[in-house]
């Protein structure tokens, strides 16, 4: 394995001559990317070369716009935009011959030459991988290769090594918040519930991600499934469960068919059941599919769900810490934060703890979208700056328009203005702009976006997702709506402004859940950095965008 | 997935679904779960099949109800041969949804949420299916995603859809 695996770090092998990992993920797959694949083992058997050459189906490489994607190795060479018809040349010019097929290569904008390896593109070089280390270097099928990868190695470690307390420690230390939303300290979180009284004890991976906008733990849970498992499994030794549940959206049907299958697997290699690595450590995981409500992503909505039951939620406290499936002590992350966990084990808290901000550690992903030219996941340490991913690794915004906003966080965040470009990502400097850092989604708007508009899209979301146990939630979202609805209309009112402000305070001090007290931030933060427009909508009857219709 | 018209069929489909309900006879917890397959098996979720539900897992029909008008996955009646879910998530929104699902609307003369006399289409706005990068996007029959769409396209993609 060590050996398949070298190829793909750049080291030639006598018994294969390359290795073309094709992107897998959905945007890829949209792109037709099986075609690609298919014309691919046509020409190699044309040419001999079956079974010399490997074709891997990857999880999501990131470029989601440039699709369908590849890369070939031990040269580590990028092609995008590939066509079933472009097959031949690859293999027939650049794997028979040695030369990359030029037109197929990435080019930066502006630059004359392209840029044939994929370590030197700007776009990759920079990111900083922990999360999505994995996921364009192995095939999301083969345990085999997450094993060659170092995978369950951490497992193996904490088993053979380390006390629960030294594990809960270990995460403490690395500073690790949850990358679900709210940022609360994953170290902490696990010891709270080691240390709260009841048997058995659950872990719990929200994979709800319902959040418009947001796509990064599909691209995990389709990649690199085992990550999730073993983090997991860590995260069980340390509190002491045996039983784990990931709760997946129907709508990812992709990834509940990888990760049934990444779990199947690790059960017959005795790394999920009983006795784990010949220890007394028993744990297994069972995957519970989400039937599309937003309000599930809300942990106490999910854990009612994992149930059987409406996803509604209830007060906090008691926290899942303290009382979470049937009532019992959970553990519940977001798939982001799962996927941290082994390299954490491995490598060292300290490590982790160097990169990022002072109180935001290690890398964060995010989903990148909207009017932007490079569309795609990215992975960035935290303290990288806006500017940093719009302009280079986003590539700016297409057709010379004007950047306008960035939205984070979807019906929980907020827009964040150009005058903002320049401060460095992490939760807190996010919060203090009236954004959230959320699960990770980040949408560019240009000039041809209306704040006011985009605020009533988000009311719309949330007053069709609000579960409606709360009134603040269920009534007072539907009267902002109303509101911005006249605005947009023509038929604003003197005062509509201070009115939603106000709205929009005492929900946000008033509803149950996370998704009530959060709905209103859209509102709140187009009206903090946007409030002209709302005052020309109001008063002027004009749009400068263009897209409200005003009578 | 085709619902099922014939009278013939029901036995066999009652069949089935006492096979899925078996293996959570008497455990309400596993309602959800035999919701989604009853709704893979018949294409919605029709009375007599939330009555057989409902006693198998213990449950009262009332329960299940609540559980099933909850979520916007399932579906009280019958659909049309091809579901096309529009994303309304934000990139698809900033980009583009409303022009896709206006012409839509003239293609094939529906509303969102309803199902075209012959049957052949069913149209629906979901919000969100993962495929920022290509937006606007929709999702045909839940697996199909059509992305980047151009208005001009549209035609051609419903005539694979028979």
């Amino acid at each position: 394995m060590q050996e398949v695996l070298k190829v793909r770090e750049g080291v030639p092998s006598a018994t294969c001559k390359a290795h073309i990992m094709v992107c897998g993920g959905q945007g890829c797959i949209s792109s037709k990317c099986g075609e690609v694949v298919d014309a691919l083992k046509e020409s190699l058997n044309k040419n001999g070369l079956t079974e010399q050459v490997r074709i891997i189906l990857t999880g999501c490489m990131g470029p989601c716009d440039m699709g369908p994607v590849a890369i070939v190795y031990p040269d580590a060479t990028f092609y995008r935009r590939l066509r079933p018809k472009d097959a031949e040349a690859i293999v027939e010019e650049h794997i028979m011959k040695g030369a990359p097929v030029q037109r197929l290569l990435y080019r930066a904008p502006g630059a004359k030459e392209p840029t044939p390896c994929i370590h030197d593109i700007d776009l990759f070089k920079k990111q900083q991988k922990i999360v999505l280390r994995n996921t364009i270097y192995i095939d999301p099928l083969s345990i085999e290769e997450y094993i060659g990868r170092d995978g369950y190695a951490a497992l193996a470690k904490v088993l053979t090594q380390m006390t629960p307390a030294q594990v809960i420690e270990e995460v403490k230390k690395s500073g690790l918040r949850g990358r679900g939303g709210a940022g609360f300290s994953t170290g902490m979180k696990w010891g709270f519930t080691a240390a709260a009284p009841g048997t058995p004890k659950y872990v719990v991976c929200n994979g709800d991600e319902g959040d418009p906008g947001a796509f990064m733990d599909r691209s995990v849970l389709e990649g690199d499934p085992h990550s999730v498992i073993e983090g997991m499994a860590i995260c069980g030794y340390a509190i002491g469960a045996e039983q784990g549940y990931v709760y997946v959206r129907a709508e990812y049907p992709l990834a509940i068919q990888r990760l049934s299958y990444a779990i199947e697997k690790a059960r017959e290699y005795g790394l999920l059941g009983k006795n784990i690595f010949g220890t007394s450590f028993n744990f297994d995981i069972e995957i519970r599919i989400g039937a599309g409500a937003f309000v599930c992503g809300e942990e106490t909505a999910l854990l009612a769900s994992i149930e059987g039951k409406r996803g509604e939620p209830r007060p906090r406290p008691p926290f899942p810490a303290q009382s979470g499936v049937w009532g019992k002590p959970t553990v519940i992350n977001n798939v982001e934060t799962w996927a941290n966990i082994a390299p954490i084990i491995l490598k060292g808290a300290d490590w982790y703890a160097s990169i990022g901000t002072e109180k935001s550690k290690g890398t964060k992903v995010f989903a990148l979208a909207g009017r932007i030219n490079n569309t795609g996941i990215v992975e960035v340490p935290m303290g990288i700056t806006l500017r940093e991913i719009v302009y280079e690794i986003g590539g700016g915004i297409p057709r010379k328009k004007q950047f306008k906003a960035v939205q984070t966080g979807g019906p929980s965040g907020g827009c964040i203005p150009a005058e903002h470009l320049d401060t460095p990502i992490d939760y807190d400097s996010l919060g203090a702009l009236g954004a959230i850092m959320g699960s990770g989604g980040m949408i560019v708007m240009d000039e041809d976006t209306c704040m006011v508009d985009i605020a009533k899209f988000f009311l719309d979301f949330v007053v069709d997702e609000s579960c409606g146990k709360c009134s603040p939630c269920r009534i007072g979202t539907k009267r902002m709506y109303e509101i911005l609805d006249r605005i947009t209309n023509g038929q604003g009112r003197e005062g509509d402004i201070e009115l939603l402000s106000e709205l929009a305070t005492t929900i946000k001090n008033t509803a149950l859940c996370g998704l009530g007290q959060t709905a209103p931030n859209p509102v709140l933060s187009t009206i903090r950095y946007f409030r002209d427009e709302y005052e020309e909508h109001i008063k002027e009857r004009k749009c400068r965008a263009g897209v409200c219709e005003l009578k | 997935m085709v619902a099922c018209e014939c009278k013939c069929g029901e036995d066999e489909l009652t069949k089935q679904l006492e096979k899925i309900i078996d293996q959570y006879r008497g455990q309400p917890t596993g309602l959800i779960q035999v919701l989604t397959r009853a709704q893979e098996l018949i294409g919605y979720l029709p009375r007599w099949a939330l009555i057989m539900i409902a006693e198998g897992l213990g449950l009262s029909l009332q329960e299940v109800y609540g559980v099933v008008t909850f979520y916007a996955f399932f579906s009280l009646i019958p659909r049309g041969r091809h579901k096309i879910s529009v994303c309304a998530g934000t990139a698809c929104y900033v980009k583009g949804t409303k022009m896709v699902l206006k012409t839509l609307r003239e293609a094939i003369g529906i509303k969102p949420g309803q199902t075209t006399p012959d049957s052949r289409f069913t149209l629906e706005i979901v919000r969100c299916i993962g495929a920022c990068g290509l937006a606007p996007a929709m999702i045909i029959d839940g697996k199909d995603v059509h992305g980047r769409l151009e208005p001009e396209q549209i035609p051609a993609i419903l005539e694979q859809y028979a």
